[in-house]
Parts: structure tokens; C-alpha cells; sequence
């Protein structure tokens, strides 16, 4: 395999895992005042995610660090073309992790629910922007010869995009409903459950017609496949969730969210940002790559080094892999 | 103001933002580590109250670092693609490894530590701080290499782009090689006046002496290591310097003529715009040894260089903004010098058993918070500013760096929506990092903190 298609499958990963892990953790935060009935309950949830969710984060930072190293000309491309929609997700980013870090650092109601709303929305905005962002990087997007966007930002916020933002939103909703459902006891555990059932019926909708639509616009026979497993594992999950298989209902998800990222990578491919003006203008793994010099020691670090991330990662949930009460 | 000016006004006013918050977390993270070595090795309680009180302040700093580092990665793709697109091939690597080897170790362990208390045996926890603080030192290490390549590229070759043809050469950069233990030491530094002028405050009051006294002596320790630290690496780094960027140096004492020897001037009343001033107070021969190593050695100036470059380079203004680099230069120096000062006399105060000082002592103490900010601040706005008019210097200038396709008002929108945030965040974590630090140190009841302890310590 070339070099330049051993860091596409790379940066596919690192979204999947990126959406994968962060994808439950902006679900808990979404879901905080529709699962928590008391500070007791929302220092609970919280702490659900508490010790991982910015490890989760750095999936991003390492996804984002990789494309520029394997492939600047998308990341320059990506970057400052969708410049609008990744403030916003800064925005959010940045209120979301202080946030997180400073709610409870004062003993004082109005302190608190000033920032839980800023967990909210700082989870919500992402989730629904990361699908904006994705589908627009399937469907492509107005580049002109020099490889820079020509649209403007309302350009992005077509019916299809729209769609797929709803679905990550609903998704991620969904992952993390099946992830606080496992993770705590009592009260929490069983609204949880309930949520994920409830926003699981609008996933699954939302999520066949985003997949579906993909595949109609740009799929080739193979990956209608790919669409096929997301939507069974997805469907399964919510199926054994109802029988109160909380562990298999979270990983069954986490297949699903796995493999939308997969379906998505695998529409692209082997493009990395299709121009919608002229396919000559598109940028695809060969020209958008760097050097096969970079890529080699990119490789042997990546060899070395993600296994070792995955192994102390799976390691600190199994530390914490006890349930949380909020009593 | 077009794109391109406030495009470099955002990135400034984000990267000296950001860099803020690092020196605290390179620098504590490794006195959390010892205090908690301490508390492992002694089991005196005292230990270990401060390694939670000064791990509490420790994470109210960390989470604004994370926060707004996020954006430095984003930034360059947003607001400089041309500038991406020039030097991906390079550049790139190391803000990936970065990312890989560094910032993965650090959150992940620094979640173990948060939530471990109890939880994890105690030598494993311990293991879990000791991982932090080498994170830090590495991710620093990737992110300068980078940085350095702006100063100084090696390594590479130009084929429309800037292509990388050796690595090792990227990350073994002379610059590299003195900027990293510049900026590390100047990072323990900072760590170190934190504990120190917080401790400080309580001293003051008399409070906690079992907790203050070592903690101000351990941060007055670093302080003074940071210190003479940054003065040996600065020494080296300003010969490297004046090896590279010529300009820099002839920028940072405003020296328009060459001089044989050349003074360093410690302060200037005038223009420094080559005209007369109208007073300097001068100290013979010191440029002459800090940019060559030798009291009566030839420093380039200003007018020199830029004819040179003019004939190397094609007619422009090859200058800097020369008062900034005047001062940047001088001020972070003063700065970090007048804490080491501050460390000097504490130490002295509280030799042997005892606990001396007057109350204007101790309010000074406290102030000296501010010194390495300060010191860190004009650090990187010399270094930034004064390799101007380049981003990557010899090879590409700032102006061909930016975003050809983000107009002017977008980059404003998200200039002024960026401040605005952070400047609440900054009065936020101001608040609270006064609030913790003037707090007692937790009780600890002579007993471990126990399973279910963490949520008032983290949540
Ligand atoms: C506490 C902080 C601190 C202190 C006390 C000092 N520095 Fe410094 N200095 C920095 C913090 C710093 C920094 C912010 O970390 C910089 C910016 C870029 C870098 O590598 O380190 C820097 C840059 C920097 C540069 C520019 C390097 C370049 O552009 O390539 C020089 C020549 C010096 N320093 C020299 C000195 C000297 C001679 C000092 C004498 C005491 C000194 N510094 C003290
Ligand atoms: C490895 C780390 C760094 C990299 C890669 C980097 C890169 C850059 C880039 C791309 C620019 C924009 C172009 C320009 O205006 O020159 C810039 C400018 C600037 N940077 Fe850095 N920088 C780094 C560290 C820092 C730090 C830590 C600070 C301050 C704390 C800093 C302060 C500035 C300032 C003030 C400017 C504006 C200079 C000007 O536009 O005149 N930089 N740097
Ligand atoms: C402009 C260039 C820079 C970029 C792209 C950048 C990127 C980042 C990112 C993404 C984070 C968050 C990591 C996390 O989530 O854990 C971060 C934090 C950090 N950065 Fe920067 N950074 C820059 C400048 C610098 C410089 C110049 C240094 C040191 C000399 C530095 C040292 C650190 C350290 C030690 C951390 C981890 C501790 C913390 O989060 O406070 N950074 N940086």
C-alpha cells in the first residue's frame, strides 16, 4: 500500500476514534439537565466523563496535527475554508473544557448553572457541527485552482450538510444516553436508558437518510455495505439497550458511530476534498499529500506510538470502570 | 487594517494568551511532582496538603492551557493556509508527534491523578504526576522545534514548497537546541513564583507554616535555578542568534552603525531611531560578549544588514520594529532578573527555622506573581516580532503567509469574538486562582484521601 493511502486509512482512525470516544462524552454534556434532576445527580454525570474527556479531546488535536503533517494542502484547504463553522467550534471547544473544569469549583448554585449551560451548548454546537463539516467534505465544496474555497459560509449550510449535522447530533446524543446508562446506578441509569430509546428513534431516521443519501450521491456498490452494518449495528444497539444489555448497547454504538465514520471516509475516497466547480480542482490523496520522507517517519511514529496511546487509554477506563451513584 | 494586519493581531494576542498558561503547567507540574514525591517518601501530612493545595491551583492553570491550545492548532490552517500550504511538509510532523507522544501522556494521566487519589496504589499515582510533568517538557520540546524552524529552517529543500529532507536535522537545530532549555527553564521559573508569592501571602499571615515554608523555599529554589538557568541559555541563545538573524540582535540594542566593540545599554530616553539620544546609560563592551563571545567583538548593525539583504534578498525593508525589540529584549530579562531577586531574599528571610520579613516585604513578595508573565510575554514578542518581516526567515514573509481566501472581516469577527472570551476567561481564572490561593490547604486527617474523596477535590 502507498504511503498516501496508509495516512488516509490513519486519519480516517483518528476521526473514528475522535467520534467515537468524544462523540459520548458531548452526548453526556448535551444530555446533562434532561438526565440530572439535582446537583447531586449533574456532579454524577459529570463525573462520568470527568477523568477521560480530555484525553477523548486529543483524538482531535492529533487528527488535526496529522492532516497537516500527511496532508497540508487539505488541512490549509479545510482549515480556512471552513473557517466560520470551526470558530464556532472553537468557541464552544474552549467554553466546554472550562467548563468542565471550573463547575464546581465554587459552592454556589447560580455559579454552577451558568456553566452547565455552557456544558450544553459547548457539547451540542460541536456535534452538530462536526456533521455539517463532514458532509460538506463528502459532498465537496467550491475550490478553485489553487486549491483555496470560493463559497461563501451560508454555502455550507445546504440541505444535505444539514442533515448530516442533525444525524451526528442525534448520534452522539444517543452514544451518550447508552454511555451514562452503563456507567451510573439507580434514577440516573434508568432516565438515561430512557433517553437513549427516546433519541435513538430520531437517530436511526436521521442516520438512514443521511447514509443512504450519501451512498446515492457518491457510493459505489462496496460501501453501500458499509451503510448497511452502521445501520443494523445501530439498530441492534437501541434493540439490546430495551433488553437492558448496557454494555453490548454501548459498544454495539460504538460500532455505529465507528463505522459512519468509516462510510463517510470510504465515500471520499480517493479524494480528500472533491471541488464541486471542477473535479481538476479536487484535491485527493496524491496531490494534497506531503513528501513520502514525512509520511515514512510519520508512519514509524504512528507504529510505535498509537498502540501505546490505546493501551494506557483502555487501561484508565478500566481504572474507572466502576459505576457512578449520586448518593 | 487589512487581513494580513489582523490576522497577525489575532495570532499574537492568542499565542501570548496561550502562553500564559504553559509556563505555570510546565513549571508546577514538576513541583507538584516533588511535593508529592515527598509526601510518598516521608508520609508527613504536611506534604501532602500542599501537593493538593498547589495540585488544585495547578489544574485551574492547566485547564486554560488545554483550552487555548486547541486554537493555536486551528489557527495556522485558518488564518495562515498559504503559510501551511509552504511548510506543511515540515512542520506539520512535529505538531503531530506532538499531539501523539505528549499531549495523550499528559491528559490521560493527568485524569488518572485527578480521580486516582485512592483509587490507584500510591507509587503508581505518583508515576501518573511524574508522567504529566515529562509530557509537558516534551510537548514543549516538539512545539520549539517547530518554531525553530521559523527562525532558523534546516533540513529541507524547496521544490514549489518547503520539502523535508531531514528530520533529524528539524529536530537537533542549533536554535532548537538552546530555545528549548531557555524556555524550559524560564518555564520553572514561572512555576516556582507561583508557589513562592502565594506562600508568601500566607506566610504573611502567620498561616499553615508547615505548609508555606517549605513551599516557598522549594518554589524560591526553582526560581533561582530558572534564573541562572535562562541567563546561561539566553547567553548562548544571543550568539546563536546574532549567527542567524543578525538583524535580530543589531534590533534588539536599536544599533543602526556597526560597532568594535559594541555596548549593551541598559535603558535609552529617546527615538532609537538611529538619531542622537537623549540619554543612555551604557555598559562598554557587553553586546560585543553577548553576540560574540568576546568583549571587543564586531556586531553588524542595522543599516549594514539591511544593505546586505538588500543584495541578498531584493530591494525591501528588511527591519523589525526596532523599539519593540529594544524593550522586548531588556524587559524580559529585567523581569525574570527582579524575581530572582525576590527569591534571593526569601531565601535568606527564611533560613534556618525561621520565618522573617516586614509586612512590605511580603506585599512585594505576592506582587513578583506578575514578574514572569511579563518576563515570558516580551520573550516571545521580541522573538516574534523581531524576525520580522519574515514568518519563516530567508524563505517566506509574513505577508505571502496568509490566508488568501479569508477576507478581512472574518478575521476581525473572530479576533474580537476571541478576545472578548478571553478576556472574561482571564478575569474568571483570576478570580479563582485568588480564591484557591488564598484558601487554607486541605486538612488531611492524618489518614490517605480515600475512594470518594476525588469529587470534592476535582468536581
Ligand atoms: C522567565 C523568562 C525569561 C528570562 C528570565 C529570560 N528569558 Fe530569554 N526568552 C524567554 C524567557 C526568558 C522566552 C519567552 O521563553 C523566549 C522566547 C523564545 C524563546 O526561545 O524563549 C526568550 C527568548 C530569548 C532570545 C531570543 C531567541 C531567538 O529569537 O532566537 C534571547 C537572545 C534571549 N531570550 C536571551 C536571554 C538572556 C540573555 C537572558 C538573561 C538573563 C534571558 N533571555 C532571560
Ligand atoms: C512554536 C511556537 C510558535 C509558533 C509556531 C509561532 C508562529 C507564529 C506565526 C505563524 C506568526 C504569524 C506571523 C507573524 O505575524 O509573524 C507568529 C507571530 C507572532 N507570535 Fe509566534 N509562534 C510561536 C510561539 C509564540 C509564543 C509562545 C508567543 C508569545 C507568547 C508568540 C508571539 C507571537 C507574536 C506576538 C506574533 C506577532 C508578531 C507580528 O505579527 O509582528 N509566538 N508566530
Ligand atoms: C503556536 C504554536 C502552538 C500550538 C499549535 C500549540 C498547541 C497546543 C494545544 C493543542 C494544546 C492543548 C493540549 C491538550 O489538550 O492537552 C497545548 C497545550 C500546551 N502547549 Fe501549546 N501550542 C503552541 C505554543 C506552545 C509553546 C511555544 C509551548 C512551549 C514552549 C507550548 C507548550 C504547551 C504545553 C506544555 C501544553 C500542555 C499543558 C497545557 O495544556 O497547559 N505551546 N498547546
Amino acid at each position: 500500500m502507498e504511503l498516501t493511502e496508509v495516512w488516509f486509512v490513519a486519519i480516517a482512525v483518528l476521526w473514528l476514534g475522535y467520534f467515537v470516544l468524544e462523540g459520548f462524552d458531548f452526548g453526556v454534556g448535551m444530555l446533562l439537565p434532561v438526565v440530572a434532576g439535582n446537583a447531586k445527580e449533574r456532579g454524577a454525570v459529570i463525573e462520568t466523563i470527568g477523568p477521560v474527556w480530555d484525553g477523548n479531546e486529543v483524538w482531535l488535536i492529533t487528527a488535526g496535527g496529522a492532516t497537516f503533517a500527511a496532508f497540508p494542502e487539505w488541512y490549509a484547504s479545510l482549515f480556512s475554508g471552513f473557517y466560520l463553522p470551526l470558530l464556532l467550534i472553537l468557541l464552544a471547544l474552549i467554553v466546554r473544557g472550562v467548563a468542565l473544569e471550573y463547575r464546581a469549583k465554587r459552592d454556589s448554585t447560580a455559579w454552577r448553572r451558568r456553566w452547565d449551560a455552557g456544558i450544553v451548548a459547548g457539547s451540542a454546537v460541536p456535534a452538530l457541527l462536526w456533521g455539517v463539516a463532514f458532509a460538506n467534505i463528502v459532498r465537496g465544496v467550491p475550490l478553485d485552482g489553487r486549491h483555496e474555497y470560493t463559497g461563501t459560509p451560508v454555502d455550507l449550510l445546504n440541505p444535505y450538510a444539514l442533515v448530516g449535522g442533525l444525524t451526528t447530533l442525534t448520534l452522539f446524543a444517543t452514544h451518550g444516553a447508552v454511555f451514562l446508562a452503563l456507567k451510573t446506578t439507580g434514577e440516573i441509569s434508568l432516565r438515561a436508558a430512557a433517553v437513549a430509546r427516546r433519541a435513538g428513534v430520531a437517530a436511526v431516521v436521521l442516520l438512514a437518510v443521511f447514509l443512504i443519501w450519501t451512498q446515492v450521491q457518491g457510493g459505489r456498490p462496496g460501501t453501500a455495505v458499509l451503510v448497511a452494518v452502521a445501520l443494523l449495528s445501530f439498530a441492534s444497539a437501541l434493540g439490546v439497550l430495551a433488553r437492558g444489555r448496557q454494555g453490548w448497547a454501548f459498544l454495539l454504538s460504538a460500532v455505529a458511530v465507528g463505522m459512519t465514520v468509516i462510510t463517510l471516509f470510504a465515500v471520499l475516497h480517493p479524494d480528500v476534498l472533491p471541488s464541486t466547480i471542477d473535479p481538476a480542482n479536487s484535491l485527493n490523496v496524491e496531490n494534497a499529500a506531503a513528501t513520502p520522507r514525512t509520511l515514512g517517519i510519520m508512519t514509524w511514529v504512528a507504529v510505535i506510538f498509537l498502540p501505546l496511546v490505546l493501551l494506557y487509554q483502555g487501561w484508565t477506563y478500566w481504572v474507572f470502570r466502576r459505576r457512578i451513584s449520586a448518593d | 487594517m487589512g487581513a494580513l494586519d489582523l490576522a497577525r493581531w489575532q495570532f499574537g494576542i492568542t499565542t501570548v494568551y496561550h502562553f500564559l498558561f504553559v509556563p505555570v503547567t510546565i513549571g508546577m507540574s514538576l513541583l507538584v511532582a516533588i511535593l508529592n514525591t515527598a509526601w510518598v517518601r516521608t508520609g508527613k501530612p504536611a506534604y501532602l496538603r500542599a501537593t493538593k493545595f498547589w495540585g488544585t491551583l495547578f489544574l485551574i492553570n492547566f485547564a486554560m492551557g488545554v483550552v487555548t491550545g486547541i486554537v493555536q492548532e486551528f489557527q495556522f490552517g485558518m488564518n495562515w493556509s498559504s503559510y501551511s500550504r509552504f511548510v506543511g511538509d515540515i512542520f506539520g510532523a512535529p505538531l503531530a508527534l506532538e499531539a501523539l507522544v505528549a499531549f495523550f501522556l499528559e491528559s490521560t494521566f493527568l485524569g488518572l491523578w485527578i480521580f486516582g487519589w485512592g483509587r490507584l496504589p500510591k507509587g503508581v499515582h505518583l508515576a501518573c504526576i511524574w508522567v504529566v510533568a515529562i509530557g509537558t517538557v516534551v510537548s514543549a520540546y516538539f512545539i520549539l522545534a517547530a518554531n525553530s524552524f521559523m527562525q532558523w529552517p534546516v533540513g529541507f529543500t524547496i521544490n514549489h514548497r518547503a520539502e523535508l529532507v531531514d528530520f533529524g536535522q528539524v529536530l537537533t537545530n542549533k536554535v532548537m537546541l538552546a530555545t528549548f532549555p531557555h524556555t524550559v527553564l524560564g518555564c520553572w521559573l514561572a512555576g516556582g513564583v507561583i508557589l513562592m508569592a502565594v506562600s508568601s501571602w500566607h506566610l504573611a499571615r502567620k498561616r499553615d507554616l508547615d505548609v508555606f515554608r517549605p513551599s516557598l523555599r522549594l518554589g524560591a529554589v526553582a526560581v533561582l535555578v530558572g534564573a541562572v538557568g535562562t541567563l546561561v541559555s539566553g547567553d548562548i541563545l544571543g550568539k546563536i542568534m546574532t549567527e542567524t538573524q543578525p538583524m535580530k540582535m543589531a534590533a534588539a540594542e536599536a544599533l543602526y552603525e556597526t560597532r568594535q566593540p559594541a555596548p549593551f545599554s541598559l535603558f535609552t530616553v529617546g527615538t532609537l531611531d538611529g538619531t542622537e539620544p537623549i540619554f543612555s546609560l551604557e555598559i562598554p563592551g557587553l553586546l560585543s560578549q553577548l553576540a560574540t563571545g568576546s568583549f571587543d567583538g564586531k556586531v553588524q548593525g542595522i543599516n549594514d544588514i539591511q544593505a546586505a539583504y538588500e543584495r541578498r534578498f531584493g530591494p525591501g525593508d528588511y527591519r523589525p520594529y526596532i523599539p519593540i525589540a529594544y524593550w522586548g529584549f531588556r524587559l524580559m530579562i529585567g523581569f525574570g532578573m527582579l524575581a530572582a531577586l525576590v527569591a534571593f531574599v526569601l531565601l535568606w528571610l527564611t533560613r534556618g527555622k525561621r520565618v522573617r520579613g516586614r509586612d512590605w516585604i511580603w506585599r512585594a513578595a505576592v506582587w513578583s506573581v506578575v514578574l514572569p508573565f511579563l518576563a515570558h510575554s516580551f520573550g516571545w514578542i521580541f522573538t516574534e516580532m523581531a524576525r520580522q518581516p519574515w514568518i519563516v526567515f530567508s524563505q517566506m514573509k509574513t505577508a505571502a503567509g496568509v490566508s488568501p481566501s479569508v477576507g478581512a472581516g472574518t478575521v476581525l469577527t473572530s479576533l474580537i469574538v476571541l478576545t472578548l472570551l478571553y478576556g472574561a476567561l482571564a478575569v474568571v481564572e483570576v478570580g479563582l486562582m485568588i480564591r484557591y490561593g488564598t484558601k487554607a490547604p486541605p486538612v488531611a486527617d492524618g489518614a490517605e484521601p480515600h475512594d470518594g474523596d476525588e469529587m470534592s477535590f476535582a468536581y
